[in-house]
């Protein structure tokens, strides 16, 4: 009886407990006024904690929720559980060494953390890097995105109960891995973009791989969407749940998809191109209404327009060096230690102690898959970093997250948080 | 990103619309940074939001700190961003260290920009700068019942033992 009164509950935005009647307060007794008006019952607050270890919250998160019922009527994320001290140790290594560690915050997106830090460092030493090197990293971080991007499709529609997407998309991600695998030896954290360039080039037949990786990636694409786009349990459960306005998110300093899904057409790639980016044909897909459905679709349009970009990265890869020549700070060729006693000393001088930064402090921003991902670095003159500070987008797109659920069901909260995409390792750093 | 004219501008109206309120400003790799009075800084940051001209209304990122043995000690960067300009401006609110126990206190800006509450936190929680008028100034990171300020440069590196298997009757009590 009970069962039945809920399932008729409107299911967005209407307030259920004007509907809760009577028959769902079940044997509790009415209370009622001296003039026989029936008394609201006292609806309880029930304050839970959702986490820190829940499979639906997509790393070590603990949500405090108040309820009212099913409603969630306050939230409070709490974070922390993963936190390392990386921007302090960071402090403790010379700038070549920082490059490991920085990757490991956001362990989806490394290429992205990799190039906030070693741009910023390119930013203080006023060096430039070749073009091959430019294509290179733009090549590699586009096929993180859409690595990162099948990751949160995967794991958000399986929260929503699409269990078969799950397979797919990581059958998918794994391909990239190996092309990642193919070009830098590792598949994860590869360490692979060093200041002044990329570390080495690409292996023969690397090209035809992420060429047939591209033919294939937008098919895929297109099977996903026919699995999800029409799908009447995806439909109800993420269209036009979890509404924030544009002008609050902008507020909450919250970019990327989220951003974009509200309609507001901010992306780094585009506003404020760093290396080629300038050079490729891409479009920014924006959304309309800003609900689950949205984000949904901006990041699987993105990862098609990310195959573009790829595609024409591999194309135009320019001839010539991958690593900018400036002795003071790169690494020497290994055939030239055997022969040359300079190399040898700048060898030497550069593993040991490492290259000095001029004292001076940048902010160096790239568009990551989940919003602007910023480097902050104060450099004292030494062969250390004074302070590297990143922004993560997941730490502060996570403010939003209370905005997106108050009022809502609880089983929407499952699907804000999906749809908002945090990683925990970059929020807690 | 103001050129550097374009800054000197800039800080010569702030210093007129709020007096005495910009202590300097440098100019280095195509970034613009204005250093201000950290009581001033409510002023110079409502200044630069809503002045038109100016409409720096997005907090892309608040950042921490110590830059000892340097004076004034601390410092609190804002990074505003004009979005339809593209152009980004730095803010740095230099603070002094009031030394001993005491905390170096600054006003909070969440009034300004909602997004910069969980970047106070994390402020607080690294360096021990407390924001005046935060809704809720707590360590974010680090647990609770944390003692010391751990970004601070005087901060020591690796003080804690890690206890292992074959360390643990080296260090009886160890959990105390």
């Amino acid at each position: 009886m009970s069962a039945e009164t809920h399932r008729s509950a409107p299911a967005h935005g209407g307030d259920i407990l004007g509907e809760t009647g009577e028959e769902v307060i079940g044997t509790s007794p009415l209370e009622r006024t001296a003039a026989g008006d029936v008394l609201e019952p006292q609806q309880e607050l029930l304050t839970i904690n959702m986490g820190p270890h829940h499979p639906a919250t997509h790393g070590v998160l603990r949500l405090l929720v108040s309820l009212e019922g099913e409603v969630v009527r306050d939230l409070k994320p709490i974070v922390g559980y993963v936190h390392t001290g990386i921007e302090k140790n960071c402090e403790d290594k010379s700038y070549w060494k920082v490059i490991p560690f920085v990757e490991r915050m956001d362990y989806l997106s490394y290429f992205f953390n990799m190039e906030a830090f070693v741009g910023c460092v390119e930013q203080l030493l006023e060096l430039e890097i070749p073009p091959r090197a430019s294509y290179l990293r733009v090549l590699h971080m586009e096929l993180n995105r859409i690595h990162s991007h099948l990751v949160w499709l995967g794991t958000s529609a399986l929260d929503l109960g699409a269990m078969s997407m799950f397979f797919y998309c990581f059958r998918d991600r794994d391909r990239i891995l190996d092309l990642f695998e193919m070009s830098t030896g590792q598949r994860m954290h590869t360490r692979y973009f060093q200041v002044g360039g990329v570390f080495e080039d690409i292996p023969v037949g690397f090209a035809r791989n992420v060429k047939a990786f591209c033919a294939e990636m937008p098919t895929r694409l297109d099977q996903y969407e026919a699995i999800l786009n029409r799908n009447e349990i995806f439909l109800e459960r993420t269209r036009n749940v979890g509404v924030v306005s544009r002008e609050r998110l902008l507020d909450l300093g919250v970019t990327g998809p989220l951003l974009r899904a509200a309609g507001e057409p901010w992306d780094l790639r585009k506003a404020a191109p760093t290396h080629c980016y300038g050079d490729f044909d891409f479009n920014i897909p924006v959304g309309t209404v800003g609900d689950g459905y949205d984000r949904y679709r901006v990041r699987v349009q993105e990862m098609r327009e990310s195959v573009r970009i790829i595609e024409q990265a591999i194309d135009g890869l320019p001839e010539g060096p991958w690593i900018a020549d400036d002795r003071k700070i790169v690494l020497p060729p290994r055939d030239e230690l055997s022969t040359s006693m300079e190399a040898l000393i700048h060898h030497f001088k550069l593993v040991t102690e490492g290259f000095r930064v001029p004292p001076g402090e940048a902010y160096y921003a790239v568009e990551s898959p989940r919003g602007e991902l910023g480097c902050f670095v104060v450099a004292d003159g030494s062969a250390k970093p004074a302070r590297v500070h990143i922004r993560d987008p997941s730490f502060v797109n996570l403010q939003c997250l209370r905005d997106q659920c108050l009022d809502g069901y609880i089983a929407d909260l499952i699907q804000n948080l999906a749809m908002l995409d945090p990683i925990l390792g970059g929020i807690d750093r | 990103m103001p050129d550097a004219p374009g800054l000197e501008l800039i800080a010569q109206e702030l210093n007129g619309a709020a007096e005495g309120s910009v202590l300097g400003t440098y100019h280095e790799h195509g970034q613009g940074c204005l250093i201000v009075n950290p009581e001033r800084i409510l002023d110079v940051l409502g200044w630069l939001r809503d002045t038109p001209g100016q409409e720096y209304r997005f907090l892309s990122s608040l950042h921490g700190v110590d830059y000892l043995p340097a004076e004034p000690r601390f410092g609190v960067v804002y990074e505003l961003l004009n979005m339809p300009r593209v152009e980004r401006l730095r803010v740095r609110a230099a603070l002094a260290d009031p030394g001993g126990e005491e905390l170096p206190e600054l006003d909070s800006c969440v009034s300004l920009f909602a997004g910069a509450e969980f970047h106070e936190r994390e402020v607080y929680d690294f360096f021990g700068i407390l924001f005046r008028g935060h809704p809720d100034m707590r360590r974010i990171l680090m647990p609770e019942e944390y003692v010391g300020w751990p970004q601070r440069r005087d901060f020591p590196i690796g003080g804690e033992p890690v206890i292992f298997t074959r360390n643990e009757p080296e260090m009886p009590r160890w959990y105390e």
